[in-house]
């Protein structure tokens, strides 16, 4: 019991952790059309996720094995419900991870093009379908006593899977015009500030009406009600976002960037506290939800696994900050200028 | 066509495409430190072009590799939900595994070998170049700890309708796997040598950078040369294994009907897997199959004929692959111990660079041919002796996988043709000249 429950938060931090990572990296993929306006804008945008964004994707890995290795049953339904939305999102994360390195390799215009249009498409669709799809997660998903998904791609493109996405993309743009603000120069810093500016009230809109949305269309709300203690995390949240507004006035800007991963994970903690102890819930019968419980590996298994997650994930955490210092300075020419190899 | 069938060619697909990058990954990671490491030890600017020059083939396909590496993770919860279901609690822990301890290191610090020229000191900068190369074989040591399960599962009881562990140790020591790694890392660090010895041979029958090229055909050179002799050494070993835990991939890797002592060798025949023999047969040498099975020329080998019908694995792709696995695994060191008496006169021996040219898609190929013995010899089982393929596959639509069939061939032939064409430019280029990088 304690083993699973442990296991059923472990989940969703390393996905809260994904989240708030590689979300900056699909923020700033997604704004790249639109603020990229000289081929410097470009380089210094890629150039401020360039040493970072394999990393963060890693943590996507993990929580998919860690929950092929937690919850079986939850990895087997799941991916095999979500198929052709995953299969999109995973040939978008295949897309955007070539075009870092390709674009630059080839000196001609409609090469770049290619690449940049995959930049795009590769950071928007898994930015809005990962929404999409915890949003399905939190309302309730079509699957039968066999877990068998009755339903198709349409089926999770519900008002509220839609108003997920929507969240999510809102998100992570302001976290990424957030992070370029820290590290670009000039008129691109000026732009993204400007702009952050203008896409938080937005993301303030958005967060609210979901937050309504799931007393309306989720039993979210059911855990906190008998337990309001746990009101705190979604206080956390309202709190964390006033943060970045109060950050962008001072213009500590590093700062309001943390105060959004602090959005991002409070948002993620927010469903899946109210999903406790549902991993998948079914929407035609709460009897063929899998929970943490009856989706777990066994003890031995999960012993393990948590052993190594608590020995290993410290450490990585360890690195991956001491990378985050190495490239959080702005980026200058001369760092531009050394990038022969991407 | 059924779910399974395209899932199968689906994730056939997947695996072998990630597995064209992934061993010049292992390998030539190694290659580029120890080149970086040089260069920090000697101050040597040619050692600091020459990492910068294999450095960026490297990351071409590095990126090549992960990127096709991540969607095999899901499949086996899209498109294998039941075996996910059946094996998770074993299989899925080694992946998971794999992902903490291997891939966030490899990742990570990939990211701060390209970015970090102007960052780090060059000491600094080479010890990471080091932990990426380390990173990346420990994900294979790991990986292939998950394939030797399936090929001989041990330390697990059925419970609850699947697997379920009992004994970690157990399979973190399986021999099946610790055979596949033994065999496997030293054929990615001979496929990552020939790769870089075809190269240099091309430019060094074009006489340019000649200081440079030579250099590294030797180091290719002699890595290739012990790499090479090592997987010669540990097929044979695991050949043996093979006989004693799946005897029917090893009835079909010889296209052996009869069980039978004296057990022979036929170096060439066609199967005929409705008849139960070989259409033709030449080149038999008796009494071979048993020595190579059980070191034993006298020993009894079991014949297809004595495994049931809907257990024998397909039959020619099996013998096939295997054949030419083996031809092209002692044409390796031949062709490197050729090298060895030729490494002071290279540029005369114009002859031999055009062969180690010509020679760069055959460790590809062997490798290749590697994995279709071990996958498609294990079938029809997915988990050896537990669970069969066909009972294996996810619930869903087979129009859903036909769709995402075709998007896989797609995408994967476009990146290839991309991967390709970027390889060989950059190949081609040659390294930046001596002046500008000093
Ligand atoms: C450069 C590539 C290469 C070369 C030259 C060889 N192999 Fe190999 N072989 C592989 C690359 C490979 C591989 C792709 O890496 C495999 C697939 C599974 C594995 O662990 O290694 C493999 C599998 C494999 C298997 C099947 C194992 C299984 O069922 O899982 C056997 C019996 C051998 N090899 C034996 C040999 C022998 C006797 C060779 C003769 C010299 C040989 N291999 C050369
Ligand atoms: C990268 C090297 C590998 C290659 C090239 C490879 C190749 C293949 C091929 C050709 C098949 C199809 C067999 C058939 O349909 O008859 C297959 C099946 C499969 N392999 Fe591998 N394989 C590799 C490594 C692995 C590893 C490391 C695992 C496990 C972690 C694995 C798990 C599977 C599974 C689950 C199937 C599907 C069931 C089946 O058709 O047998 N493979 N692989
Ligand atoms: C013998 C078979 C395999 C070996 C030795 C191997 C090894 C590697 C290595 C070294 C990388 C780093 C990138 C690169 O190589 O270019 C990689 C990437 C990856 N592989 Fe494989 N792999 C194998 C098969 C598989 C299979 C069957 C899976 C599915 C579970 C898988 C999942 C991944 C993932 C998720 C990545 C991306 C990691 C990243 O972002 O750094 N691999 N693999």
């Amino acid at each position: 019991m304690v083993l699973q429950s442990a296991w059923f938060f472990l989940w969703g931090l390393l996905w809260a952790i994904f989240f708030m990572t590689d979300g900056f990296d699909f923020g700033i993929g997604t704004l790249y059309p639109f603020l990229g306006k000289s081929e410097r804008d470009k380089n210094m945008m890629i150039h401020s996720m360039g040493p970072l964004w394999d990393g963060n994707e890693v943590w996507l890995i993990t929580a998919g094995g860690v929950t092929f290795a937690a919850f079986p049953l939850f990895y087997a339904i799941m991916f095999s419900s979500l198929y052709s939305a995953l299969m999109l999102i995973l040939f978008a994360l295949i897309l955007r991870g070539v075009s870092f390195e390709f674009r630059n390799k080839v000196e001609s215009p409609a090469w770049k093009k290619v690449w940049d249009a995959c930049i795009f498409v590769g950071s928007f669709l898994p930015a809005l379908l990962f929404g999409v799809a915890f949003a399905n997660i939190f309302e309730g998903v079509p699957i039968d006593q066999d877990g068998i998904f009755q339903g198709n791609l349409f089926t999770l493109l519900n008002p509220y899977g839609l108003l997920g996405g929507v969240l999510f993309v809102c998100l992570f743009l302001l976290h990424g015009a957030l992070w370029l603000t820290v590290r670009a120069d000039g008129d691109l810093a000026q732009r993204t500030e400007s702009l952050s500016g203008k896409l938080w009230p937005v993301l303030t809109g958005v967060v609210v009406v979901f937050l309504v949305a799931s007393y309306i269309f989720t039993p979210l709300y059911n855990n906190y009600l008998a337990n309001p203690v746990l009101f705190l995390v979604p206080a956390i949240a309202v709190a964390a976002i006033v943060g970045i507004k109060y950050f962008l006035m001072q213009k500590a800007f590093f700062k309001a960037w943390l105060a959004s991963s602090a959005t991002i994970v409070s948002c993620i903690f927010f469903g899946v506290i109210g999903l406790y102890p549902n991993l998948f819930p079914s929407s035609i019968d709460a009897k063929y939800s899998l929970t943490a419980f009856n989706a777990s590996s066994s003890p031995l298994t999960l012993k393990i696994m948590i052993i190594v997650v608590l020995l290993f994930v410290p450490v990585v955490l360890a690195y991956q900050i001491w990378a985050y210092k190495l490239f959080s300075g702005k980026v200058t020419d001369d760092d531009l200028a050394h990038e022969e190899m991407y | 066509m059924d779910v399974v069938m395209l899932s199968r060619l689906q994730f056939a697909a997947a695996t072998m495409f990630h597995f064209l990058f992934v061993p010049l990954t292992l390998g030539l990671s190694v290659l580029v430190a120890y080149m970086e490491t040089r260069y920090v030890q000697t101050g040597d600017e040619t050692y600091l072009r020459m990492t910068k020059f294999w450095g960026k083939l490297f990351l071409i396909n590095f990126a090549l590799g992960v990127v096709t590496g991540i969607t095999l993770e899901f499949q086996f919860g899209t498109n294998w939900s039941r075996y996910a279901v059946y094996m998770g609690d074993i299989f899925g822990a080694l992946l998971a595994i794999e992902a903490t301890v291997a891939f966030f290191l490899e990742s990570t610090f990939i990211g701060i070998w390209i970015f970090g020229w102007n960052k780090l000191s060059k000491k600094a900068h080479a010890t990471v170049m080091w932990l990426v190369a380390g990173a990346g074989n420990v994900s294979a040591v790991w990986i292939l700890l998950a394939n030797g399960w399936m090929q001989h599962p041990v330390g697990f009881t059925i419970r609850n309708g699947r697997a379920e562990l009992t004994d970690f140790l157990a399979v973190v020591t399986n021999k099946f796997g610790l055979l596949e790694i033994a065999h496997m890392i030293p054929s990615a660090f001979t496929l990552a040598a020939f790769f870089v010895m075809g190269i240099s041979a091309w430019h060094l029958l074009k006489k340019q950078h000649v200081d440079l090229f030579t250099r590294s055909f030797n180091i290719g050179l002699v890595v290739g040369l012990v790499s090479s002799l090592i997987v010669a050494i540990t097929g044979d070993m695991h050949a043996v294994h093979v006989t004693q835990t799946q005897p029917a991939k090893l009835a079909a890797m010889e296209s052996h009907w009869e069980t039978q002592p004296r057990a022979p060798i036929v170096m060439f025949a066609v199967p005929d897997e409705k008849n139960e023999r070989n259409k033709i047969e030449i080149g038999r040498l008796p009494g071979a199959l048993s020595f190579l099975g059980h070191h034993d020329f006298n020993a009894v080998v079991t014949g297809l004929k004595d495994i049931p019908r809907d257990e024998r694995p397909p039959v020619l792709p099996t013998f096939v692959s295997f054949r030419v696995m083996v031809a092209l695994g002692t044409l390796f060191p031949l062709l490197t111990i050729i090298g060895w008496f030729l490494r002071k006169r290279l540029v005369e021996s114009r002859w031999y660079l055009w062969a180690m040219l010509f020679s760069i898609p055959l460790p590809y190929l062997a490798i290749e041919l590697g994995w279709v013995l071990a996958e498609v010899g294990r079938q029809p089982w997915i988990v050896y002796g537990l669970l069969k393929t066909a009972d294996a596959a996810s619930p869903i639509a087979a129009s859903q996988v036909m769709t995402s069939l075709v998007g896989f061939i797609l995408v994967y032939g476009l990146l290839g043709l991309v991967g390709f064409y970027l390889i060989t430019n950059i190949a081609k280029k040659g390294p930046k000249p001596a002046t500008e990088n000093a």
